[in-house]
């Protein structure tokens, strides 16, 4: 029994090491890309626990770093087809969430759009 | 000095430098921490005095200004929401007309912060009291409590929201003082639209800011001054 | 079903009124699930009249769930046995309304997804969230006071228990009335008044429940009341009644004296439409005058009389809390007092309000919440009062 309990662990441990880079994750259009923050696979992992505790500073402290604003986050890695990170199968943010499902909650209420290209609109 | 001066220059020093690392590509780009990186706090407050006097009956432009620069419909419907609105008043005994725009009055202590219990309702240091919407679970006892209807709740979904003002379903929100604005170093769109220039915009906490200097002067009052909520909006001429 | 036996009539009919309360509570979460869906658009509330339906079925269930337990106090804390025999339906019956008032306050939030922030996030000045801890505390200590009494080996804990949940429960219904006295602004609320109107309130609602649900048991188990202890009961419940109406009284008349608040008044007692009709008709004459009529008269008073009159009593309640909170809400805030005032925000004028289905069935739903805890309570466990026989005087 206790042979098949380690079996199980050190099968675990085997699939949980391979999840960074596993068979079938999705193609992702990430815009203009790039290492930006921090490497890819940190921020993979990593985002939401930065989003989150950026957004408390933001809201109620007034701190606000353009660079690790969500905002900014959009203005690079939204698509350069339709300057967004949602809506389609491979947009930055969706296409990933999808295949990991798990739900955005940030887009009821944020803007899913490069800001830029709407002050462009607007003008 | 006024501190929205300090800020607006801030807020340029930080752009040229934005400027001149985008002139030199591949150096630098993302690595320098660029906007605002330290926390606001309470050697500003910042507040409005507005006057009654100057505020045109009819004029709607401080309204208009702020559903542009908020992304509100401006439907006027009982659950849309109204940031800012203009009231007609008429004294009851000597007929005297008014005509003047009110908002949330940012007090200093404010019912609605009191009463919101997860604590999203809040005033920031510098004296701005705002909705923290990802705390916000939609009870509306801060719209109960607010003594001067300031409030609105988001009662249906939104979509195209303005990307530096998040508002969404089944929250609560009301005037930010475009607190967006007011940390670039801008004026709140309502000032800045006023074509009378009725609203006067500042830090109360300088004394030699121009609204310090003015309310020094001229006699203001804060609306429902006997609630002892020390509101951060004032009115001229009430 | 002719040829059934009675007894298996009767089963059968059990489980009916169990599916159909059942199928009221999936009605009131799927208008909650469309609630969430579409926004607080469906229902019949704005900017105006923030709170509406769904918070008078709540108030109504919170109150009357703490008004209820005032027979097991009776019997626990002041020994009367009568009222002992009753004290565990009175604590079952106060866990089941707590459970539907609270489910349809939660469910009614915009973001009812969200609710475990109240937990995580707390805000020590909140009215509300101090309701929290007395909402989730008055849980725990009915509970265990279920528990000492009907464990036989915990009976000597059953008198601290009592003692406790009696405490607990006027602090929990002055909770309740606080949420409202501490609004300053409002000229139907920010009265001290309200927190002891409320818990006068609760008796007699909380009675009016009790007096119904065992009324049904007994007349379900073909058992007759004693004559009694019946009499006891319904005069207690009229007694209630008079001192309910008499804190209304007051509200108003302390009202009217204020020159500030005549206007208002005014409103609700006389010119404000339907809610002076459901003041004057739903809560004083149906909820009031005609009940007390019931109880006292001596051509009534039998559990017949009793039964309307208690049901009259909820009538009652529902028109109060309607006009208290949303009549309250719809009279204009004044916040320029000498000064008349228009604004595309309802300033100077009557907020309208209109209940839409989707939150009556949701307030709705949350009755069949507590008709289903009480229902299947009765069944599995062993609530139904039991006389403790009379021992004669010595």
């Amino acid at each position: 029994m206790s042979k098949l309990v380690a079996l199980l662990v050190a099968l675990f441990c085997c699939a949980s090491a391979g999840a960074t880079e596993s068979y079938g994750m999705p193609k992702i259009d990430i815009g203009k890309g790039g290492e930006c923050v921090k490497d890819p696979n940190w921020m993979r992992k990593n985002h939401m626990h930065l989003l989150f505790e950026l957004r408390d500073k933001t809201v109620h402290e007034g701190i606000r770093d353009d660079k690790l604003s969500l905002k900014n986050c959009i203005e690079c890695h939204a698509s350069t087809k339709d300057n967004n990170v949602l809506g389609r199968e491979d947009s930055f943010c969706e296409g990933c969430h999808r295949y990991e499902a798990v739900k955005i909650d940030c887009f009821e209420c944020h803007s899913s759009k490069r800001s830029s290209a709407l002050v462009q609109k607007e003008h | 000095m006024n501190d929205t001066n300090v800020q607006r220059r801030q807020f340029l020093k930080t752009s040229v430098g934005a400027a001149a690392v985008a002139i030199a590509p591949g150096m630098l780009l993302f690595d320098m921490a660029h906007g605002k990186t330290e926390a606001v706090s309470n050697k500003v407050r910042w507040g409005m005095l507005i006057d009654t006097a100057n505020c045109a009956d009819g004029c709607n432009d401080c309204v208009n200004a702020c559903n542009k620069e908020n992304g509100l419909s401006g439907g006027l419907s009982p659950t849309d929401s109204q940031w800012i609105r203009k009231i007609e008043l008429k004294d009851k005994l000597t007929g005297r007309e008014l005509s003047l725009p009110m908002m949330c009055q940012h007090c200093e202590n404010p019912p609605c912060v009191d009463v919101c219990p997860t604590g999203a309702s809040f005033g920031r240091a510098d004296g701005i009291v705002l909705v923290d919407k990802h705390l916000c679970i939609g009870c509306r006892y801060c719209m109960m409590a607010c003594p001067y209807k300031a409030r609105s709740f988001v009662h249906e979904a939104l979509h195209d929201q303005k990307p530096d003002v998040p508002r969404g379903k089944g929250t609560v929100e009301s005037c930010t003082m475009c607190v967006h604005r007011v940390d670039k170093g801008l004026q709140p769109a309502c000032a800045e639209a006023c074509p009378n220039k009725s609203i006067l915009f500042g830090n109360l906490n300088d004394p030699e800011s121009e609204i310090s200097r003015k309310i020094r002067t001229v006699a203001s009052i804060q609306v429902r001054a006997d609630l002892g909520l020390n509101t951060g909006v004032r009115y001229q001429g009430l | 079903m002719a040829n059934l036996s009675p007894l298996r009539f009767q089963t059968r009919l059990y489980y009916v009124l169990v599916a159909l309360g059942g199928l009221i509570v999936l009605i009131g979460l799927y208008a909650a699930h469309m609630m969430e869906q579409h926004g607080h658009i469906i229902t019949g509330m704005n900017n105006q009249i923030v709170w509406g339906t769904p918070h008078v079925f709540a108030i109504f269930l919170i109150i009357a769930a703490s008004g209820v337990l005032n027979v097991s106090s009776i019997g626990s804390v002041f020994n009367k046995p009568a009222y002992k025999a009753r004290a565990p339906l009175a604590g079952l019956l106060s866990i089941a309304m707590l459970a539907g008032g609270l489910t349809v306050l939660m469910l009614d939030l915009g973001r009812p997804e969200r609710v475990i922030v109240a937990a995580t996030n707390y805000n020590i000045t909140s009215v509300f969230a101090w309701n929290i801890l007395l909402y989730s505390g008055m849980f725990a200590a009915v509970v265990m006071y279920l528990w000492t009494m009907m464990e036989k080996r915990m009976k000597a804990w059953s008198k601290p228990a009592g003692f406790l949940v009696l405490i607990w429960r006027f602090i929990l219904t002055t909770g309740t009335g606080v949420i409202f006295s501490f609004l300053v602004v409002r000229q139907a609320f920010g009265t001290a008044i309200l927190p002891p109107m409320f818990i006068v309130i609760s008796f007699a609602w909380g009675m009016a429940v009790f007096h119904i649900v065992q009324s049904s048991i007994y007349a379900w188990n073909l058992k007759i009341l004693d004559e009694y202890v019946q009499k006891r009961m319904r005069n207690l419940m009229g007694l209630f009644v008079i001192a309910a109406l008499y804190f209304v009284a007051t509200y108003h008349l302390t009202n009217l004296y204020f020159a500030k608040q005549t206007e208002f008044e005014q409103f609700i007692l006389v010119s404000g439409g339907v809610y002076p009709l459901l003041f004057w008709v739903g809560y004083v004459l149906v909820g009031n005058l005609l009940p007390l009529v019931l109880i006292y008269h001596p051509a009534f008073g039998k559990t017949r009389s009793v039964i309307a009159a208690s049901l009259l009593i909820i009538i009652g309640g529902f028109s109060l809390l309607y006009v208290l909170i949303v009549g309250g809400q719809a009279f204009p805030l004044s916040i320029f007092p000498g000064y008349e005032v228009s604004s595309s925000f309802g300033d100077g004028f009557i907020g309208q309000y209109s209940p839409s289905m989707p939150e009556i069935l949701l307030g709705l739903g949350g009755v069949g919440i507590a008709f289903l805890i009480t229902a299947i309570g009765i069944r599995v466990l062993d609530f139904v009062p039991r006389e403790i026989p009379k021992t004669p005087l010595k």
